[in-house]
């Protein structure tokens, strides 16, 4: 079942194009990436399915509703979270926090503060978070920052994560770790749709994958078929 | 096994010291003079200011300088509707006429950021003095009003009691998940929509919400004043002295604005009436200075260092696990 799809998505920054007539569909319970050069319209695209932009033509359908033009809140509490390229979390709250206000406001139906806190401890946990929980979380470091964002994106009971560069910035253990974490969000009943710069992870785990180039798509497939494809390769190496 | 002997000496320090506080207030007009009475008056009137300004401005991180609007509100519900109704109605209509106000004022500015929506706030406020200076003067062919006087415990009674429900709202609208989002706006608004706040409800409804009190405490200190124009009911200085007193007193924990607001009103008592009159703005402007170079999260902020220090030092140093707050 197709539970994201994008139909002729176009976005432009002044004259640029930044997102050009980009039709996309993910199927439910895949891992779904998305790689391009710097520049390719990779976030434009994200920032469009949140709900950050709207698009200037195209319908994007979620669940077979469309959202294009909804409010980000609006579309997080249909089932669509998300997290950002450069970490957006609340520096000066403590990380428990940080993830209760996805379960108190991005769920579906209300729910009481200790309940809240309660499925917090339990994401912090699953996401491998293993220092106090009751640290500001702007004193964390990057990765268990990153593990923040997740679980409260997690805690909103999303049926759809959109991870962006979840794995830039991490050592290569964390980036094993962040690869397998990826696998038991997917495994918990989400469907994932990720942004990736680092190759052996999105050709790891994705089912399937998208490239952009210059705001427009050039290849999708399995990623065998993107790695052997001739149009990604002559845009990632040069001819 | 001692935990519940701290949660027990926890709700002591929450409930029972601000009761005990209030209950010595209550009775203070039995026992004190008239010239006290109408000191108190006045830091109340200051406390109920800074602490609902905080509600709003202190966790959200939006200066706004609308506060003399949504007070001048209430001195005119008082000068309108004082000689037609109790005043206990009076100040529910001033309180409501502010929300309302709020509400509005809260859906065009709250779009704007930072210094943009500071300034708009005070530009609004500008604008209401002068349309009702207008209003008066070509429409009614008078400039201000009078106000029905009230008895000086009268009015102590009243601001006693928008205080306690200023703090009872403000210490609840803290804990409560309405205060998680604010700080979670104030943190990273961007983020807050996308975790499922509407930002901009709980934004308007919040500046709505510290309105409320702030009109109320109009209602009553119109009473006082006897005669009133849009320049005293939209005194300027009630959109920046309680900002500067959230600042003073920290904005981080509830009683902050409550001891900001009392030492600066006495600071400035202290100067405008003895005999460094003269120089009351200079050392005002320097003692303000000083607080914020060198107590960036107010008094508050020093006392909570101050405890965290003595209990490190009673523990023996075995908080590691705070060492990266």
């Amino acid at each position: 079942m197709r539970i994201l799809e994008g139909e002729k998505v176009t976005k432009y920054f002044g004259g640029l194009a930044a997102v050009s007539e980009v039709d996309f569909s993910v199927e439910q319970g895949e891992i779904f990436g998305l790689i391009g050069p710097n520049g390719a319209g990779k976030t434009t695209l994200f920032n469009l399915i949140s709900g950050a932009f709207t698009p200037k033509s195209g319908v994007i359908k979620f669940k077979g509703k469309k959202i294009s033009g909804l409010k980000p809140y609006k579309i997080c509490r249909m089932g669509m979270a998300r997290t950002f390229q450069e970490v957006k979390i609340f520096g000066g709250v403590p990380a428990i926090e940080n993830v209760s206000l996805g379960a108190l406001f991005g769920g579906p139906k209300a729910m009481s503060t200790a309940q809240a806190t309660k499925e917090a401890g339990e994401l912090l946990d699953f996401v491998g978070f293993t220092v106090p929980k009751n640290i500001p979380a702007g004193g964390l470091t990057l990765v268990n920052q990153k593990r923040v964002e997740i679980a409260r994106a997690l805690a909103t009971k999303a049926d759809m994560l959109l991870l962006d560069e979840v794995m830039a910035g991490l050592t290569p253990t964390e980036t094993a770790e962040a690869m397998e974490l990826v696998k038991r969000i997917r495994d918990r009943g989400f469907t994932v749709f990720m942004i990736e710069h680092v190759m052996k992870a999105i050709m790891g785990v994705c089912d399937r994958i998208m490239v952009l180039h210059h705001g427009e798509k050039i290849a999708d497939g399995t990623p065998q078929e993107i790695a052997t494809s001739k149009k990604v390769i002559e845009v990632y190496l040069g001819e | 096994m001692n935990f519940s002997k701290i949660n027990w000496k926890k709700n002591a320090i929450i409930w029972g010291i601000p009761l005990v506080g209030v209950i010595l207030l209550s009775f203070f007009p039995q026992y004190g003079s008239a010239y006290w009475v109408t000191r108190l008056s006045y830091f109340l009137m200051y406390i109920i200011l800074a602490v609902a300004w905080t509600i709003f401005s202190g966790a959200t991180g939006y200066i706004s300088l609308a506060s003399s609007a949504f007070f001048g509100v209430g001195i005119y519900a008082a000068a309108l509707l004082g000689e037609s109704m109790p005043l206990i109605f009076v100040v529910l209509i001033g309180g409501a006429a502010s929300f309302v106000l709020a509400f509005i004022f809260g859906a065009i500015t709250l779009r704007l950021r930072g210094i943009y929506f500071a300034m708009f706030t005070f530009g609004l406020v500008l604008l209401f003095k002068e349309l009702i200076y207008y209003y008066e003067i070509t429409v009614e062919g008078l400039r201000g009003r009078f106000v029905v006087l009230q008895s000086n415990d009268t009015i102590y009674y009243y601001l006693l009691g928008i205080f306690v429900v200023t703090m009872i709202a403000a210490y609840f609208m803290r804990r409560s998940k309405f205060g998680l989002a604010l700080r979670s706006i104030g943190q990273n608004e961007e983020a807050a929509a996308h975790t499922g706040v509407n930002v901009t409800m709980v934004k308007i409804l919040t500046f709505a919400v510290s309105a409320i009190f702030m009109g109320a405490a109009g209602v009553v200190m119109a009473t006082k004043w006897t005669y009133v124009d849009p320049g005293v009911a939209f005194n300027l200085m009630i959109s920046f002295t309680p900002v500067l007193m959230a600042i003073f007193g920290g904005m981080g924990n509830i009683y902050g604005p409550v001891i900001g607001a009392v030492l600066f009103t006495y600071i400035q008592e202290v100067l405008t009436t003895g005999d460094l009159k003269n120089y009351y703005m200079l050392i005002f402007g320097a003692v303000l200075i000083g607080a914020i170079v060198f107590m960036p999260n107010g008094l508050m902020g020093v006392i909570q260092k101050l405890v965290g220090l003595v209990r490190k030092w009673r523990k023996g140093g075995s908080v590691e696990q705070n060492a990266n707050t």
